[in-house]
């Protein structure tokens, strides 16, 4: 028991520092830093590296991760989220989103996807009081937090720098009205943050022993959860979160097993943000400056499209490349026809009812899921399946998501991308291993297992879905949930009860998602919960923004690029993932409303 | 004598909207003037323009002569221009004390802002007693105090007040306006401010403009604009028979 509340202190004094990093840099720009998770992620693999590789003593190595991370968040801001932050706060959330995938998948590049075994530089398990076991290591480290907290507070109370970024966080515009320097003290508290979640990367790879590029992610989440938990900008709070977020894990896992870990974090998260957003210690603000409503909606108009077109689009794509019959390219076209099917059904949630949800790969993984069960133990017809597992997705993502409708902006951002994550933990805990020989579609008795037919099915079903799209958003529906989409108060003062229509957008698109996850499932005939990933949910998005958040026909044109070119250009994983975080960057920077509308 | 503060055909935009039409204002050394308008006639977009939080497109800001159009507010803050934004906004979680310390942000003499500190303290004695206490626990009226001596804490020549008598009960608005005056002749500090009850305005003020959708449309000494029939129709709610 002692044990668990060890650990949980030793998890908790990592959250604590990330989260301090979040809500210090959410408090001075509002705007919720992802890059920040990726910083957990590289100060471990900096560490290691500097320790094994370069033969580094601790000492040394330690301020070298935090100054390297320091820089690269002073970086990141100048480039990407300043320029963002000030006119469309949730683009820049997007774009840090973008940029923590970035660093991730270079740092896998650079020190490969290994998990690597951290050097114990410290003692780790010398001293016992009683029967309660823990090391040197445990104390450098918990002390380290103790002092880093006691300067940090000194330094936001009495330090010039430290008051103005109170200040700023707490009133930026009266800030600058004071001559304070707004722009370097949301430099500095990037620097700070950044350098924090080194220090907290560092400490989680002594604690566990193992460092892993890809790590940050979660222990980000985590972080973010932490900082939701003591009221995002309070310093304070996010040390409380923290720990408490930390000790609760560290139960949760004893108690549950580690599967159940992101289910708790997710959980508490919803809870704190429909009970009391404002988190534990969140002050509501005496003037409010609304920093987290605002949509991305696309502005400007869609460029016309001749219907010479569609008409050539629909024979090349549905005549030409099927007759190719070249192996290669119709497995490919297959891959972007699914993506542009669940995008495109994502277009009704993303651009009209302006909810940016960022964990689409949930719901495809249970309509995956669900097909493979349905053909599998029920004998069901894959034809049948498909459409029974759109709705099946729909109708689970509908009940996981119906809490989060009353949440605002940003925050529905993160709580789908929690959603995302934990629906596929959950379905982890339900079937561990793959899923194997997933009947393939039968047509009269024959099985259909040629890429042709693969192809020309999901451009069917393609078809449908466009039309369908298209229906909804010419019907009143569609109208209505725009109209809440662009202007949820304005919606409510008619009379329009927004949560409602968001719901229904997002079941929509579920559905869709449902659809495409069960296309994918039976083209794979292998499942597993390692494709649904974080990364799935980052491509659907990439495409939504690319083509245009609020055109369906948008998203084909983004699969096409983000998929096809890039298989076609035969880049590796890592670096396909590096390009959609700065396709995404790009768009979202200079052509905020997709490639296919002009700029307002 | 030369103007302290003078805007000379400044034109300002929000993207394609033209906020302010080619304005003229002066406020001389000492002088209190006040800024009249109705709602979104473009007042708050002329003091940040004078505070150089909005760019401008065109024309001149010169203060004590020298050209400060595309200065930085910290520039002008040091040369000597403060403000008191509107509906107050002092740092809500921050002590009075802390506060002050924020509008002596762009100074840089330890021994002078300490000073100063006392000097708030002793000018405005209700902040006095609460120097320790959050700003946003204040009752509106001490908080419109606090803003005036946040401002003050810059040594300013001139300060720009957006609304400072905003949701104050009218007692409280008679207290402030006292409170400006004092500023302005205890201290030798212009006043340029903004207010909606123009008869209150120019009751203090020396001079007026009158904003209507981004261009001055009238301006005078007090007298002549109480006088002005047109003010007295829009403004003083005075029918014309009268
Ligand atoms: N940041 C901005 N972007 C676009 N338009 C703006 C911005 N700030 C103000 N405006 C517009 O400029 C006009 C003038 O605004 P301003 O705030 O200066 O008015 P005001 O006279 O202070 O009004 P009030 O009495 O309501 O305070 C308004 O039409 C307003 O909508
Ligand atoms: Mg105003």
């Amino acid at each position: 028991m002692l044990d668990t509340l060890i650990a949980g202190l030793l998890r908790g004094n990592v959250y604590a520092l990330g989260a301090v990093g979040i809500s210090l840099v959410f408090g001075v720009m509002n705007v919720v830093n992802f890059a920040q998770f990726s910083f957990f992620g590289l100060g471990a693999m900096l560490a290691w590296f500097f320790i094994t590789t370069l033969g580094l003593p601790f000492w040394l190595a330690l301020p070298l991760v935090l100054v390297v991370c320091a820089a690269l968040g002073l970086i990141i801001n100048i480039s990407v989220v300043r320029p963002l932050a000030k006119f469309l706060p949730l683009a820049a959330m997007l774009s840090t989103y973008a940029v923590s995938q970035i660093l991730d998948n270079a740092s896998q590049i650079a020190f490969t996807a290994q998990f690597r075994v951290f050097p114990p530089v410290l003692p780790n398990s010398n001293l016992h009081i009683g029967n309660m076991r823990f090391g040197t290591s445990d104390l450098v480290m918990l002390s380290t937090t103790a002092v880093v907290m006691l300067v940090m507070s000194l330094f936001l109370k009495y330090g010039k720098v430290g008051r103005a970024i109170r200040a700023t966080s707490q009133d930026q515009e009266a800030a600058l009205q004071m001559g304070i320097p707004v722009g370097l003290v949301q430099h500095v508290s990037f620097v700070i943050a950044s350098a924090l979640g080194g220090l907290a990367g560092v400490f989680i790879a002594l604690y566990v022993g193992v460092a892993n590029p890809a790590s940050g992610l979660n222990i980000g989440l985590t972080a973010f959860v932490a900082a939701t938990l003591g009221g995002l900008g309070s310093l304070v709070g996010a040390v409380i979160g923290g720990f408490v977020l930390g000790i609760l894990e560290a139960f949760g896992i004893h108690f549950f097993g580690d599967t159940s870990r992101q289910i708790i974090i997710f959980v508490i998260l919803i809870v704190v943000l429909i009970a009391r957003p404002g988190g534990l210690l969140g002050k509501v603000p005496l003037i409010s400056t609304e920093p987290l409503t605002g949509t991305f909606l696309g502005k400007g108009r869609p460029l016309r499209i001749p219907r010479w077109v569609w008409a050539a689009a629909f024979v090349v794509l549905g005549i030409v490349i099927p007759l190719l019959r070249n192996d290669y390219v119709l497995i490919t076209g297959t891959q972007v026809l699914i993506y542009a099917i669940i995008a495109a059904g994502f277009t009704v949630t993303a651009g009209q009812a302006g909810v940016l949800a960022l964990g689409q790969a949930g719901p495809i993984a249970i309509g995956a899921y669900m097909s493979a069960a349905l053909t599998m133990q029920l004998h069901f017809s894959f034809w049948v399946a498909l459409p029974v597992a759109g709705l099946c997705a729909a109708i689970v993502a509908s009940i996981l998501a119906s809490p989060i409708w009353g949440v605002k902006g940003h925050y529905i951002s993160i709580a789908t991308l929690g959603l995302g994550i934990t629906i596929v933990a959950v379905i982890q805990l339900i079937v561990p291993q793959g899923i194997y020989n997933i009947p393939v579609p039968q047509w009269f008795g024959t099985a259909l297992t040629t890429p042709t037919a693969y192809y020309l099915i999901d451009f069917g079903v393609l078809v449908i879905t466009l039309l369908v799209m298209w229906r909804i958003r010419r019907s009143h529906l569609g109208k209505v949930i725009s109209s809440v989409g662009s202007d949820e108060v304005a919606a409510l003062a008619s009379g329009v009860r927004g949560r409602n229509y968001k719901a229904l957008a997002f079941a929509i698109s579920a559905f869709f998602a449902g659809i495409g996850g069960s296309l994918l499932a039976h083209q794979y005939t292998y499942i597993d919960p390692t494709i649904f990933t974080m990364l799935m949910s980052l491509l659907v998005v990439t495409i939504v923004i690319m083509g245009g958040v609020s055109l369906p026909y948008g998203a084909v044109v983004g699969a096409i690029i983000l998929i096809g070119a890039m298989e076609l250009l035969r880049f590796t994983p890592e670096l396909r993932i590096i390009v959609y975080g700065l396709v995404l960057i790009l768009v979202v920077r200079f052509r905020p409303g997709g490639i296919l509308v002009r700029n307002s | 004598m030369t103007d302290l503060l003078a805007l000379d055909d400044v034109n300002v935009y929000y993207g394609p909207f033209h906020a302010l039409r080619g304005n003229t204002l002066t406020v001389g050394e000492g002088e209190i003037v006040s800024l009249l308008g109705g709602n979104a006639s473009g007042k708050s977009t002329t003091m940040k323009t004078i505070l150089g939080l909005i760019k401008v497109k065109s024309g001149t800001v010169r203060f004590e002569g020298e050209d400060v159009t595309r200065a930085s507010t910290r520039h002008r803050i040091k040369a000597g221009i403060a403000s008191v934004p509107e509906a107050r906004r002092v740092f809500p979680q921050m002590t009075v004390d802390e506060n002050l310390l924020a509008g002596a942000y762009t100074r840089r003499d330890r021994v002078g802002i300490t000073e100063d500190l006392e000097r708030m303290r002793d000018y405005f004695p209700r902040l006095a007693e609460r120097r320790r206490q959050e700003a946003g626990t204040l009752s509106g009226g001490e908080q419109q105090m606090l803003a005036f001596a946040r401002a003050l804490m810059s040594r300013p020549k001139l300060i720009c007040m957006d609304e400072p008598t905003m949701g104050l009960s009218p007692k409280l608005v008679d207290q402030v306006l006292d409170e400006i005056v004092r500023i302005n002749k205890e201290l030798g500090v212009a006043v340029l401010f903004v207010e909606q009850q123009a008869e209150l305005a120019l009751s203090i003020a020396s001079r007026g403009y009158v904003l209507a959708t981004g261009e001055i449309v009238l301006k005078g000494t007090a007298r002549e604009l109480l006088d002005n029939p047109q003010i007295q129709e829009a403004y003083l709610g005075k029918a014309k028979k009268a």
